[in-house]
């Protein structure tokens, strides 16, 4: 929070005593300001970039959930998956965007798709390599007490691959309204892209700017729900923490 | 009458053999430890009995072959594994859960052993707020709560410092002349296995085969003291020549 403070502060005196002029560096203040001035053209583009962000990760999700559980039970899949998840992430968003937009419109599909891109791979590899982490002795253990396969899955390996699972999800959703705002800049009605882009070719750097403070407050609250949601899903790891002082073994 | 019985089991793992020729018994309500140095191939035993993996020779369980492997062991890993994720209460009712019986049900058969187990109050908490000692006797109350034949223990603890283990193997000699389970138990700790034990099978180093079938005739409830530990002590030094003077190899010396 400090070092936020200065940065801004820094900023601050070199807009105002540099002489670079606001149509160039607007001062903090400025921004605040127009974005203030602003603020319903802001909300009203930040909806659909909202929309694309949640839509969009809910599919990645559910696609890294279902993909990690199938390469878990049937392990060549996994490497005949895995390097075409790879490629994956090596397209340039810049290249891939305005082609995902030419093929499927202005509308919403493409945003959720390019979220579900940038945000699938990080995921999957923490699910997968969650499920790998499960203690040997554990699933020795159901074995011998009778537990077939996917009682094993379910009682034991889904279960460890939760604290992976919540480190993969922090990465992914610092990615989701990036790749948001990529999709809309390529083409869209509305957003906070869109709204970048003609904010920029208006000569407006302040207003850019503050689109930018959305799209960071945003990208925040949704890791902060993350971390939120961590600590419900995972009571455990606090309660372990707490009393540690009691005398870890091992 | 012999309720486990093997004969003559062998396994090896990609031409290296591992466990050469075991033959031993386990009487009903009977403590039998295998007792040999690390590396031996003791795990490889249990993971035989567990159906983990399969070796030739003859496993019998009341004189029937092993076929269902669930059915007649509730098994002890080496370290407690215990579910981080899951309560004490709830890591305890794993087995019955596996068997398909009602949480409920699986609880309210569970919670009465908690205070025999030195756990008392601690159902609601999780494993990571236990010391090392109760998490063991958490992890041996999933074991027994299985209510299977016969008790697998794989160097319960071995992960234990010195003075809890001791006071543990105590408690667990304890709650055997009270429960009279049929144990088997593997370690590489000689006390251990003298103080538990009925009888001790001593392995040789990999390939694994029996050198000696030890009786242990000390009375219960067994002691620190007296003559009884002189006698003990006796036995552990005469174990101990056969573990670590090896040759030559007297192969199957019963007594």
């Amino acid at each position: 929070m400090i070092s936020v403070g200065l940065l801004l502060l820094v900023w601050e005196l070199c807009a105002t005593y540099s002489g670079i002029k606001p149509t160039i560096l607007p001062a903090p203040s400025r921004v605040f300001e127009q974005a203030m001035l602003n603020r319903e053209a802001l909300v009203d583009n930040a909806i659909p970039t909202i929309r694309a962000t949640l839509l969009g990760f809910a599919c990645s999700l559910s696609a890294a959930f279902a993909l990690s559980m199938l390469v878990d039970f049937f392990l060549p899949l996994r490497r005949a998956l895995f390097p075409v998840f790879i490629v994956s992430q090596t397209l340039p968003l810049v290249a891939i965007a305005p082609l995902v937009v030419l093929w499927f419109g202005f509308g919403l599909a493409p945003k959720i798709m390019l979220v579900a891109l940038v945000t699938f791979f990080p995921m999957l590899v923490a699910l997968v390599e969650g499920y790998e982490a499960t203690e040997a002795e554990i699933g020795q253990m159901l074995r011998a007490m009778g537990a077939g396969r996917w009682r094993i899955f379910v009682l034991a390996r889904l279960p460890s691959a939760l604290p992976y699972f919540f480190a993969g999800l922090r990465i992914s959703i610092t990615y989701a309204v990036v790749g948001a705002i990529f999709a809309e800049y390529a083409g869209a009605a509305k957003g906070l892209g869109i709204y970048m882009l003609n904010a920029k070719n208006n000569f407006r750097p302040d207003l850019v700017l503050a689109a930018v403070g959305v799209s960071a407050a945003l990208t925040l609250v949704l890791f902060g729900l993350t971390v939120l949601l961590q600590r419900l899903a995972m009571p455990w790891e606090r309660a372990g923490k707490e009393s540690a002082g009691k005398g870890p073994w091992r | 009458m012999s309720r486990l019985e093997l004969r003559h089991v062998r396994k090896a793992f990609g031409g290296l053999d591992v466990l050469a020729d075991i033959s031993l018994s386990v009487g009903a309500s009977e403590f039998v430890s295998i007792l040999g140095p690390s590396g031996a191939g003791k795990s490889t035993l249990f993971q035989l009995l567990t159906g983990a993996e399969h070796g030739e020779g003859e496993m019998l369980f009341d004189g029937a072959p092993l076929d269902d492997h669930g059915r007649h062991f509730a098994f002890m890993p080496q370290c407690d594994a215990l579910m981080p994720w899951r309560r004490i209460l709830n890591n305890a009712t794993l087995g019955l859960e596996v068997q398909g019986i009602r949480r409920k049900a699986a609880r309210a058969r569970v919670a009465p052993l908690f205070a025999e187990f030195g756990l008392a109050g601690f159902e609601r908490h999780f494993p990571a707020q236990l010391s090392g000692g109760m998490r063991q006797r958490a992890a041996l109350l999933r074991t027994v709560v299985q209510e299977r034949d016969m008790l697998l223990l794989d160097e319960p603890f071995g992960a234990l410092d010195a003075l809890t283990r001791t006071a543990m193997q105590r408690w667990l000699e304890q709650m055997w002349r009270h429960h009279r389970w049929t144990a088997l138990l593997i370690t590489h700790d000689v006390r251990e296995a003298v103080f538990l034990s009925d009888r001790i099978y001593v392995l040789s180093a990999r390939p694994a085969r029996i050198v000696r079938e030890i009786k242990v005739p000390l009375p219960r409830p067994r002691s620190l003291g007296g003559d009884a530990a002189r006698q003990a002590s006796a036995l552990e030094a005469e174990i101990l020549d056969i573990i670590l003077n090896p040759n030559p190899p007297k192969g199957h010396d019963h007594d």
